[in-house]
């Protein structure tokens, strides 16, 4: 199995180790339901090195990159900008998400493990007569530290210099510094930082900041908190068959420049017509964790069904609650059927949680 | 390793059953089992008064990984339940002997205890 330079790490810190798509992951460090109490409260970090990162480099990487995704990275207004967008296909369904960054010397992109090869063999089969190199760098990890007191720990671990620029940082925003990409993203609603950087450092910084007392963060916890924070994740809110418009991704999907064409637009635009599917949010009352797959019924409906994408325990909301693609209504409860018992469920927005909030709304 | 106390019996399932001197049998989870299971965060414990036979489904706990179902590792009736558990689940996970135990029965069959394993046995299962 692949291990991240951390990874021993983990081992001392008691992390829990699983297979993470070939990756040799920590699922916790002891209790997934504290860490991610901490992330809201405080703060923690997470060993993210298991992502690809994939450079584009060359005079034609933004031509490239405008026809391969489907937003727009002439939104990308300074360097170490982020950007969220989608890889469509043909059919305009979603062949992976990602972040992509603007760097000096062309874009970086930030894809997810389970679709590496995919991907990669779909950007290649796109370079056509380009002047484009894709360069994957397996020579860097990623660390994310979130939590809203994730600013104050960080003066302990970084220079005070490179803090000031990073606090004067709006969200999707980033600095560059001796081969350390700090940017203003994550994946858990509090505000935070991610960073990308050499192997050597990122040890660096991990045990540095241990030292400082930040608790490490495993795959249990990210996973909770991106489903409160309402964030997809890729095999589960999307995939090749779904299409942005019913994940909750539509956002990511840039229409503003006409002239653009991007692969999957014609598809995607000829579904938007026609689509009668929505990712929305859903809180139960029952004490019964209502997982991925499972089918929601409505009540006095029988011809409409949905499914949930995934489903969880919330921390914070101390509820179950999950995230389900069901046909657009104006319903407002829905049913499901779990081991025999019929559980029921508000329909309200797909995001739950934001900094440390309950922002979910009926409806 | 986990904590296989050497005054429980135990099921292949991962249930505990500790004998008292009054006829009665108190039953919870192992260490072994909490610890595969992850954060505990959701109980379902039998009615009291409810009748079990020996393997019947007792109880349910649900963590953030899986529910799994708990069975009864004696027949008898059940008198009393642990509500402290269903508010507080996590306690399986931090005491799954003591206060982390799920419910007594009145044992209605004394011969059944030879059907369980004894803690060694339940050790070598837990290291398969």
């Amino acid at each position: 199995m692949k291990k991240t330079a951390l990874h021993r790490t983990h081992l001392n810190t008691s992390g829990k180790m699983v297979d993470f798509h070939g990756w040799e992951m920590p699922l916790h460090y002891g209790s997934q339901l504290k860490e991610h109490e901490l992330v809201r409260s405080s703060y923690g970090m997470f060993d993210i090195s298991h992502m690809t990162i994939i450079d584009v480099l060359g005079v034609d990487s933004r031509e490239y990159l405008r026809l391969l995704l489907a937003n727009d990275i002439n939104k990308l207004e300074k360097n170490f900008d982020a950007l969220l967008s989608v890889f469509l296909n043909q059919t305009g369904g979603v062949i992976d998400d990602l972040l992509v960054y603007r760097m000096e010397d062309g874009y970086r992109l930030v894809v997810n493990c389970a679709t590496r090869e995919t991907v990669l063999s779909w950007m290649r089969s796109h370079l056509n007569n380009l002047k484009v190199s894709l360069r994957e760098r397996k020579d860097l990890s990623m660390l994310a530290f979130q939590g809203p007191k994730t600013f104050k720990i960080l003066t302990e671990i970084l220079p005070l210099d490179l803090i000031d620029k990073v606090r004067a940082l709006s969200p999707f925003q980033g600095v560059y510094f001796d081969q350390r990409l700090i940017t203003t993203t994550g994946y858990t609603g509090e505000r935070g930082v991610e960073i990308i950087t050499t192997h050597e450092d990122a040890e660096y910084l991990w045990k540095k900041a241990l030292l400082a007392g930040v608790s490490p963060i495993g795959l249990g916890a990210r996973d909770t908190l991106r489903l409160e924070a309402g964030m997809n994740l890729y095999g589960f809110e999307m995939d090749e068959t779904i299409s942005p418009l019913e994940s909750n991704m539509a956002w990511t999907v840039c229409l503003n420049d006409e002239e653009r064409d991007f692969i999957g637009k014609d598809s995607y635009l000829s579904r938007s017509k026609d689509n009668f599917h929505v990712l929305k949010g859903l809180v139960f009352e029952d004490k019964c964790i209502v997982r991925s797959n499972q089918e929601i019924f409505f009540e006095g409906n029988s011809l409409i069904k949905g499914v949930v994408t995934s489903g969880t325990y919330s921390p914070t909301l101390k509820k179950s609650i999950a995230l389900a693609r069901i046909p657009i209504s104006n319903l407002k409860k829905c049913l499901t059927n779990v081991r025999g018992k019929e559980i029921k469920a508000l329909i309200g927005s797909p995001k739950f949680v934001k900094e440390g909030t309950i922002i979910f709304k009926k409806g | 390793m986990s904590d296989i106390p050497k005054n429980c019996k135990f099921l292949s399932s991962h249930e505990w059953v500790k004998l008292e001197d009054d006829g009665t049998a108190t039953v919870g989870i192992s260490d072994h089992a909490q610890d595969q299971l992850g954060d505990i965060v959701f109980i379902e414990l039998p009615e009291i008064g409810a009748e079990l036979n020996q393997g019947d489904e007792a109880a349910l706990v649900e963590s953030v990984k899986a529910a799994s179902e708990i069975y009864s590792p004696l027949s008898g009736k059940v008198i009393k339940v642990n509500s402290l558990i269903e508010d507080s689940p996590e306690i399986i996970n931090t005491s799954p002997y003591d206060e982390g135990w799920f419910f007594k029965i009145g044992i209605s069959d004394d011969s059944e205890t030879e059907n369980l394993l004894s803690s060694d046995q339940y050790a070598e299962i837990c290291e398969d």
